[in-house]
């Protein structure tokens, strides 16, 4: 029944990716311009993959919704970025950072993918640093590290709490050049309306200029999709607000299949829900548990005092603390992966124990006392007083605090109207990262000829949970040093196609659909916004195919998503008109797609008759509340193909995963 | 959080395109949480105004946590709004109290011109970083081991501290002569204080700094608004920087 070949070079894992790149074609210096490539996206994966791209010669067309480039999502990505350098000594390796990733994912990624991943790792902080990317360095001038969620050595590189920023500038420079030197052209807010299929190959797409409203043909011979993820079909989510799944989803519909939509992450340090008219969810970067201990009281009464206003945190003594992840979790502590961490403060708000006087009483403090004290005394010494007082060690401490964390703390100040240095954080899970994607094989190649997906984007590399510095590590692993390779290999078969015209029937017809949807939302006449049925969805996603997820909810979404689609159609309200800036109508179109994306993620939650990484099914969890996973039924990448708005009618293909390298066991951090 | 809801006027630029003309329009708004952020509330605003069939208000936005620098707005007369160091996106109602007015406009600048109502076109921005705001080192990865060159910690900070510009365009939207040389000062000191930007210092800066001016940024004449402005804290030493740069490059240059 499977279609679905993952194209994994044979040998030994560590020399797949070498031996496969001797062996892929070339297009020669002379023949890269006369080829056109799109890249859909310019976030670390579309940056890195357009620069590089335009850097080798060929003629690459980059797109953005927003007004440039440098806006991406990935921009606003805090802790750092992994690599396998080993540079603090401290027993990391290639095939440590190949097996915690592994490991991470639930043993739901695939092998050589995430191998190759590990093995480029280095090169991208190389290739960063001397492209200027200002990393965290110690007093000796070399790069400084620290540890994340889910690993023992210390193997990510930061810039304060704006790595991605930084790492995200490092690919607009890069990419800023190439436009410069016009091997790019770059067409800013602009958005993919469709993707364009001739003779089963990608070869352009239907873009539309936001600014004037014009629908736009731009063919090519081969099309990059590096749209991000789709976080923002739970409309609460650390995402930006642009950020869609429509890019993505469109490729789905001309034929390229969506694998484990359900894999999502919910991240454990969020800044709370606070009221029904936010709009977006606030992270705290998973660095700060290096420095902060989680903690709910020990005593429900005390919970509820602290609810009521009546008790502060600073007033629970030590003995009635309960640091539920260093109790449950003592080998990784305040650093299990985050879809532990979050399951654990679920549990413990669920059994009544939360802190935060909101609907649902949700949430856990984040404590940076002990760091604060025991950082410095550490400075105190450093300064040469080896008997620091109290206030001593605390002011030092803040200012330490300040300089690792300081963008964090006064982000989290300003939302909360708290002060992080004198009272614990608030946090809570909320939804961050899609493992979920476009499926592709080794090459990145969607199973649509000639369409690539990368970063998020696609599914390949984090199994069903994805580890803390990660997506950094694959936006720009995939866009430096994998596609200019896979691509370039199926771009050797077109140096004879020539200039791919935009006047074909295939252009014509997908145009006319763009056309036809446009107008169909703008002559709706109904009487609800676009956010009133995005706000709809969010609920019953985060509700049903949220954290818990159980064969009845499940079941519930997949009957009210389907409902709520037709009722959107029905009575969505799109003001102004098709020739203009008009932010409503770039919604409605996002939403739609997303209402699609959102009833398979349902299906495919309930499928999954396991719990694995981020998909946690009720039914299936040991005494303790672990995961359970059911290597023998669910070991296999769940692929769905499209067969109409309905997603209940799609298909499931499997691509079974082979454990060779690595023994497939149970998660423990324990 | 004890939220509390205000009742508030706005007085907002309305502008349909590049080509018509402008004009602030009044709308008022009741039940504002002041745990909401200040787009939030405008969110709830255009919910109105939609329920109405009124057209929604179109202003840039989309991170919402004070780094992708999309978001703009000129809010009583200063950029970003009422309080220091965020952007308009981090500003609460909380900054602001029960029955009072408040006029927002666009970035106002010759440089950035207005799409509709609130937004503005930056792109400007982007052609300067084009013109040399990067290394040339091509992306194979294979250059020298991250560590082979230590860097004192104090220039890296100094550099990241410039870096962190996020290139929103409240600096140019608050000079009076409509200058981007904090913005320009940024860029180039970040990679001036790096020993890997060293090498093609001199072509950056003349590159960069000649883009800036065939823009139609204008000049700066030391006011410091810029500082006090920029939501990351950017300092103006940064423009004293990229002047001894552009002196020393003009000079040996010419």
């Amino acid at each position: 029944m499977s279609k679905l070949n993952s194209r994994i070079p044979e040998g030994p894992i560590a020399e797949k990716w070498t031996n496969h790149k001797n062996h892929m074609k070339l297009v020669a210096p002379n023949n890269r311009p006369k080829i056109d490539v799109i890249v859909v996206g310019t976030g670390l994966a579309g940056a890195s993959a357009a620069a590089s791209l335009g850097e080798m010669g060929y003629n690459v067309k980059a797109f953005c919704f927003q007004d440039s480039p440098r806006r991406a999502h990935s921009i606003a990505a805090q802790g750092g970025i992994n690599a396998a350098k080993n540079y603090q000594n401290d027993g990391d390796s290639v095939y440590r950072l190949f097996y915690d990733t592994i490991k991470g994912g639930d043993y739901r990624a695939r092998e050589a993918n995430v191998h190759r991943l590990a093995e480029v790792s280095g090169n991208i902080i190389d290739q960063c640093v001397a492209q200027g990317v200002p990393f965290a360095r110690e007093y000796g001038g070399l790069l400084d590290n620290r540890s994340f969620g889910g690993t023992q050595v210390q193997r990510t590189f930061y810039a304060a709490g704006q790595t991605g920023q930084q790492l995200l500038l490092g690919a607009y420079s890069a990419l800023s050049r190439q436009i410069g030197l016009g091997r790019v052209k770059m067409y800013h807010r602009h958005e993919m309306m469709d993707l364009v299929k001739i003779d089963g190959k990608a070869r352009g797409i239907i873009a539309r200029n936001l600014v004037t409203g014009e629908l736009e043909r731009h063919s090519a011979h081969a099309v990059v999709i590096a749209s991000g993820g789709y976080g923002n079909v739970y409309f609460l989510s650390t995402n930006a607000m642009g950020s869609n799944v429509s890019a993505a989803w469109k490729v789905h519909k001309r034929g390229a299949l969506f694998a484990n939509p359900c894999y999502v992450q919910i991240h454990p340090t969020c800044v709370p829900v606070h009221g029904t008219n936010q709009s977006k969810l606030t992270l705290m970067s998973e660095s700060l548990r290096n420095s902060g201990r989680i903690w709910v009281p020990k005593k429900k009464e005390d919970a509820e005092a602290i609810r009521a206003g009546k008790l502060k945190p600073t007033q629970i003594a030590e003995e009635d603390r309960d640091y539920y992840l260093e109790r449950r979790y003592p080998a990784f502590g305040n650093l299990v992966p985050r879809d532990v961490a979050s399951r654990a403060a679920k549990e413990r708000c669920d059994a009544g124990y939360g802190i935060e006087a909101n609907d649902t009483n949700e949430g856990v403090y984040l404590d940076f006392a002990s760091e604060i004290k025991s950082k410095g005394k550490q400075a105190a010494y450093a300064l040469g007083d080896h008997d620091p007082s109290e206030e001593r060690m605390i002011e030092l401490g803040k200012k330490w605090i300040e300089e690792k964390y300081g963008n964090l703390f006064q982000m989290y100040q300003k939302i909360t109207d708290e002060n992080p240095y004198e009272t614990p954080m608030k946090i809570y899970p909320a939804v961050h990262y899609t493992m979920g994607g476009v499926w592709v094989d080794y090459n990145l190649q969607s199973t649509i000829e000639g369409c690539f997906v990368t970063g998020e984007a696609n599914f390949s590399d984090h199994g069903a949970n994805r580890l803390g510095a990660s997506a950094l590590m694959q936006g720009l692993a995939d866009g430096y040093f994998v596609l200019p390779y896979t691509v370039s290999d199926y771009l050797a078969n077109e140096i004879r196609t020539g200039k791919i015209a935009t006047d074909s029937p295939e252009f014509d017809a997908a145009e006319n659909e763009v056309k036809e949807t446009i107008d169909r939302f703008l002559n709706n006449n109904g009487s609800k916004s676009v956010d009133h049925f995005h706000k709809r969805l969010g609920l019953i996603m985060w509700n049903k195919v949220g954290m818990g997820r159980s064969e009845q909810g499940l079941k519930q979404a997949i009957e009210e998503i389907g409902l709520l689609r037709e009722e959107f159609y029905k009575d969505v309200y799109v003001p102004g008109s098709s020739d203009e800036m008009n932010p409503e109508l770039e919604k409605v179109m996002r939403v739609a797609d997303l209402i699609e994306l959102g009833q398979l993620m349902a299906v495919d939650a309930l499928h999954r008759e396991e719990s694995c990484g981020g998909h946690f099914r009720e039914e299936h969890q040991d005494s303790e509340g672990e995961t359970l996973r059911d290597d023998e039924n669910f070991k296999y990448v769940g692929a769905w193909e499209y067969n109409g708005s309905d997603s209940k009618q799609s298909t499931l293909h499997k691509e079974d995963l082979n454990y060779e390298f690595i023994k497939i066991a149970a998660r423990n951090y324990k | 959080m004890a939220s509390k809801f205000i009742n508030i006027t706005l007085k907002i630029w309305r502008q349909k395109n590049s080509k018509a003309k402008g004009a602030l329009e009044t709308y008022t708004l009741n039940d504002v949480s002041t745990d909401s952020s200040f787009l939030e509330m405008l969110d709830q605003l255009n919910e109105q105004l939609i329920n109405e069939k009124q057209s929604p208000i179109a202003f840039d936005h989309d991170c919402r946590e004070g780094i992708c620098g999309m978001c703009s707005l000129y809010i009583n007369g200063r950029a970003h709004g009422p309080d220091t160091g965020i952007t308009t996106c981090q500003l609460h109602m909380r900054m602001f109290k029960d029955g009072d007015t408040i006029y927002v406009e666009p970035w106002r600048s010759r440089a950035f011109p207005i799409i509709k109502d609130l937004m503005v076109d930056r792109s400007a921005f982007d052609r300067i970083q084009q013109a040399g705001g990067f290394v040339s080192v091509n992306t194979s990865g294979r250059t020298m081991d991250a560590n082979a060159i230590p860097i004192p910690k104090a220039d890296a900070d100094k550099a990241f501290e410039a870096a962190a510009c996020i290139g929103c365009g409240a600096c140019v939207a608050s000079c009076k002569n409509g200058s981007a040389m904090l913005f320009v000062g940024a860029k180039v000191s970040q990679y001036a204080l790096l020993p890997q930007g060293k090498v093609e210092a001199t072509d950056r800066v003349l590159n960069m700094v000649r883009q800036m001016d065939e823009e139609g940024f204008g000049n700066c004449t030391n006011t410091g608004a810029c500082e006090i402005e920029c939501p990351k804290g950017i300092s103006i030493e940064n423009i004293a920087r990229m002047n001894r740069e552009f002196l020393k490059g003009a000079l040996t240059k010419a």
